[in-house]
């Protein structure tokens, strides 16, 4: 037997072949498109209705958002409890979840109970009411929450940099409690109508699903439920970014401090997309990255920082986010700099990439864990209009882009004089 | 169910196959039998620490994330209060390199010194973000000692003072990996696309020459029955009163922990509960309300926990809190609302299969409470459950002497009265 050398690393193997599932299509009637992916070995599914948002009126901020959360809160046919109970008694799970650009409803049921599931999620789809009652536990318990979260540091960082970026847009939202004493019954049920129509729908199908239940499906959201005259109005207006680049919010008592940095960004239909997540990755998109290593590793100035890139329908954003010791805040910025320049002038040693292009292809293979991930997949295709040759050119870039390439997309893309700069707690 | 094949190295090592050919992924979870509890009472926060360090470099091995990352993997670990939990999920072609730096980390540390200097400072970072820098986040540090008086369960896992976290020294660190950190101390999981008959090999040829250690033996301090009363009330800067109620219950494994935790849906579960339903929606008494249990090995803590509304005071939410714990003294839960909560919890258990890290991590702790199997047998522990037993816990629980209330109090400052106004 030969004697085990520790210090030497096995074999490996790069990652060849990634295989996305891709879903069958239908349309129905009323023009709502279903995209269903039936694969997996459990009896369950997930079922998305995922609709645009209206266009934001600075006026009624918080409309796109309360008539989405208040969406379980009563329809013609049942009250909140009602609907509640309903979903509960079979296992199932309800959520309604708010983004800046969609809004939607997912069901998490077991596949035989799909029959007794469905037809609460038409009700809330096409029959919701607001009750007033509701919207007054609504608003009170919204501000309540923001009032908590408005004491973290890291939350109004994040606010006062999309504001920074984008505006008084719907990316740009920061609301106030006060704000949110301006929704009116009236406006919901107005707001609803228009924007809960089919057209304005896309259904994503995951799990056990065969041809029954895609009937079942089929059968409950094409009849009764119809497009009004108008349709959904999901054009934004243009974005404003702020011309001031630099935010300090002063926390006297702060033990840290939350600083976010960034600019406004390529999304995901731009060309160089795959390349700069790339560049990303090796500054501060992975454990081992730059920003870890050094500020965090090196130095101990925080828990941890990253930075990513946002894709929205109508802008991206590039920003790096980090809380650290209140004492070691300017240093900590400091070394920020010094990474985000050091990719411009220095080219990144092959050892490195070839790690972090070994790292992204693995993560790529590791994301795709079960039907929901490849239906996830889809949905990052579809909602930036791409085709699935995006993930063939993905990993064709991490596999061959150059240290050449990534220096001049650092230099293309990356001025940190011009980021915008946000700090709150102290400096 | 989750199916899996399991045998025992010789130097006591527990390993779990789980075989799962739907996914190019694979698993590797090691659990160590060690956490907070294990602490010395002047070193808390150490297990935590520890767990930092591990990632510092091994006795062959200089440096532990970048060789993962190469073959595609990625890892972390999290320290609770009874274990250590460290994880990996990579291309199953590149299995053999988790084997090589897992091994290698059981095997010895690198214990260096620029290492504990860092991860001192880092770990004092987390500790500032997760529980001083944050509303409400230091409620944990005070609630524990309130409700244990005597077992390690009254620190939390990142320790009782930022000052434990700086005094630590690397003799510690060394005493504490040769007691705990030994192949009959801990449990591995293999799943995903892997054969066992393979990691069999892989097993014996990176871990089986690994020292067995000397057998760790808990002692641990038993946490009395309490016999009384016990309140706290602090002020902090925060915007909103927050009110906590904490009672002891048993552990894990007692029989009746199935019914307490029914219990705990049925008070708090989704938006059907009974405490949402009537204090947050038909009172109106609070703005969010939870009850849950911790899941200690030992004795637990099953928490009410609540922010009222503007206006109500904390001594009417306690009282709210408390009704609706009578209720569930005095009265049978209907068997249409305990079928509720079962079959919500067959569901959850159903969608946690979809997960392989979920399924290998279960079974890790299943059997360091004694049999992986009974992970397949859970199930039909929750549907056992009887609305009779549900009553009889209640009446054994949610006793005034079985009780630590803690009211955190809002001092609203300046900005805070602004931010309302």
């Amino acid at each position: 037997m030969s004697v085990l050398n520790r210090k030497q690393a096995p074999q490996f193997n790069g990652v060849e072949n990634i295989t996305l599932i891709r879903p069958e299509h239908k349309k129905l009637a009323n023009g709502c498109n279903v995209y269903a992916f039936n694969s997996g070995d459990q009896e369950l599914v997930r079922i998305e209705w995922i609709f645009g948002n209206l266009r934001f009126n600075p006026e009624k901020p918080l409309l796109n958002v309360a008539a989405n959360t208040m969406l379980t809160d009563g329809t013609t046919n049942m009250n909140a409890a009602q609907i509640a109970d309903t979903i509960d008694f079979y296992g199932a799970f309800l959520q309604v979840d708010y983004s800046y650009d969609y809004s939607q409803v997912t069901l998490y049921t077991l596949t035989k109970h799909l029959a007794s599931t469905l037809p609460v999620i038409k009700d809330i789809i096409t029959n919701s009411v607001f009750p007033k009652k509701e919207l007054e536990t609504f608003v009170r318990n919204q501000q309540q929450k923001l009032q908590v979260s408005l004491q973290k540091n890291d939350f109004v960082a994040r606010r006062l940099f999309n504001k920074a970026l984008n505006g008084e847009t719907i990316y740009g939202l920061a609301a106030e409690p006060e704000d949110f004493k301006s929704l009116e019954r009236e406006d919901l049920l107005a707001h609803f109508k228009q924007m809960y129509q089919p057209a304005n729908c896309t259904m994503v199908i995951a799990g056990k699903v065969d041809e029954h239940a895609l009937d079942l499906l089929s059968e409950t959201f094409e009849n009764g439920w119809d497009n009004q005259a108008a349709p959904a109005d999901t054009m934004q207006p243009p974005l404003a970014p702020s011309a001031e680049r630099f935010f300090y919010t002063e926390k006297p008592a702060a033990l840290q401090s939350a600083i976010r940095i960034g600019t406004p960004f390529i999304n995901r239909t731009h060309p160089d997309f795959p390349a700069v997540q790339v560049l990303n990755t090796v500054l501060g998109g992975y454990f081992g990255s730059r920003l870890m290593a050094n500020i965090r590793e090196d130095k101990g100035y925080t828990y941890g920082i990253g930075s990513g890139m946002t894709s929205f329908k109508q802008t991206g954003s590039f920003f790096i986010a980090s809380e650290v010791g209140a004492d070691v805040c300017r240093s900590a910025v400091s070394e920020i700099e010094k990474e985000v320049n050091r990719m411009k002038t220095e080219l990144i040693p092959e050892e490195e990439l070839s790690l972090v292009r070994n790292f992204m292809l693995g993560s790529l293979l590791g994301s795709l864990e079960n039907v929901f991930s490849h239906a996830d997949k889809f949905k990052n295709l579809y909602f930036a209009g791409l085709d699935y040759d995006y993930y063939e050119r993905y990993a064709s870039t991490v596999k061959n882009i150059t240290a050449e390439d990534l220096q001049a997309l650092a230099n293309k893309y990356w001025d940190f004089e011009n980021f915008y700069k946000v700090i709150v707690g102290k400096y | 169910m989750v199916k899996f094949n399991r045998f025992t190295l010789d130097n006591g090592l527990r390993v779990i196959v789980h075989e799962d050919s739907t996914t190019p992924m694979a698993v590797l979870n090691i659990l160590y039998d060690v956490g907070a509890r294990d602490e010395n009472p002047e070193q808390t926060g150490f297990a935590h620490l520890f767990e930092h360090l591990m990632f510092g470099g091994s006795v062959n091995i200089p440096n532990y994330d970048a060789p993962l990352q190469r073959v595609g993997g990625e890892n972390n670990a999290f320290t609770s209060n009874d274990i250590t939990n460290y994880y990996i999920t990579l291309p199953s072609a590149n299995l053999e390199t988790a084997f090589w730096l897992e091994s290698d980390r059981m095997l010895s540390l690198a214990f260096s010194k620029k290492s504990l200097e860092v991860q001192r400072n880092v770990v004092i970072e987390e500790f500032k973000q997760r529980y001083l820098n944050q509303p409400y986040g230091d409620v944990w540090l005070k609630l524990r000692p309130l409700v244990y008086k005597e077992h390690p369960y009254r620190w939390a896992t990142i320790g009782k003072t930022i000052k434990h976290i700086e005094d630590a020294r690397i003799e510690d660190v060394k005493a504490f990996f040769k007691k705990h950190y030994t192949p009959q101390n801990a449990v591995m999981v293999v799943g995903g696309d892997v054969k066992t008959e393979d990691i069999k090999a892989l097993a014996e040829k990176w871990f089986g020459p690994i020292p067995a250690g000397e057998k760790y033996t808990r002692e641990l301090p038993v946490e009395p029955p309490q016999q009384e009363e016990r309140r706290e009330t602090v002020t902090a800067k925060v915007p909103l009163n927050d009110v906590y109620i904490a009672f002891q219950m048993e552990g894990r494994l007692h029989e009746s922990f199935h019914a307490v935790e029914l219990m705990s849906d049925i008070l708090s579960r989704g938006n059907s509960s009974r405490l949402y339903k009537s204090l947050v929606k038909d009172k109106a008494l609070f703005s969010e309300v939870h009850a849950y249990i911790t899941e200690s090995l030992d004795k637990g803590m099953f928490v009410m926990q609540g922010k009222p509304v503007e206006g109500v005071s904390t001594e009417q939410a306690e009282a709210a809190l408390w009704q609706e714990l009578e209720n569930l003294k005095n009265e049978e839960v209907p068997a249409d609302e305990l079928t509720k909560v079962k079959n919500k919890t067959e569901s959850t258990m159903v969608f946690s299969e979809m997960s392989l890290l979920d399924k290998a991590m279960n079974l890790a702790f299943y059997e360091m409470m004694g049999d992986a199997d009974n992970f397949n047998h859970e199930a039909a522990k929750y549907l056992a459950v009887t609305p009779a037993a549900i009553k009889e816990q209640a009446n054994k629980l949610f006793r005034k002497d079985n009780s630590s209330t803690l009211i955190y109090l809002a001092e609203k400052t300046e900005e805070i009265i602004e931010a309302i106004s």
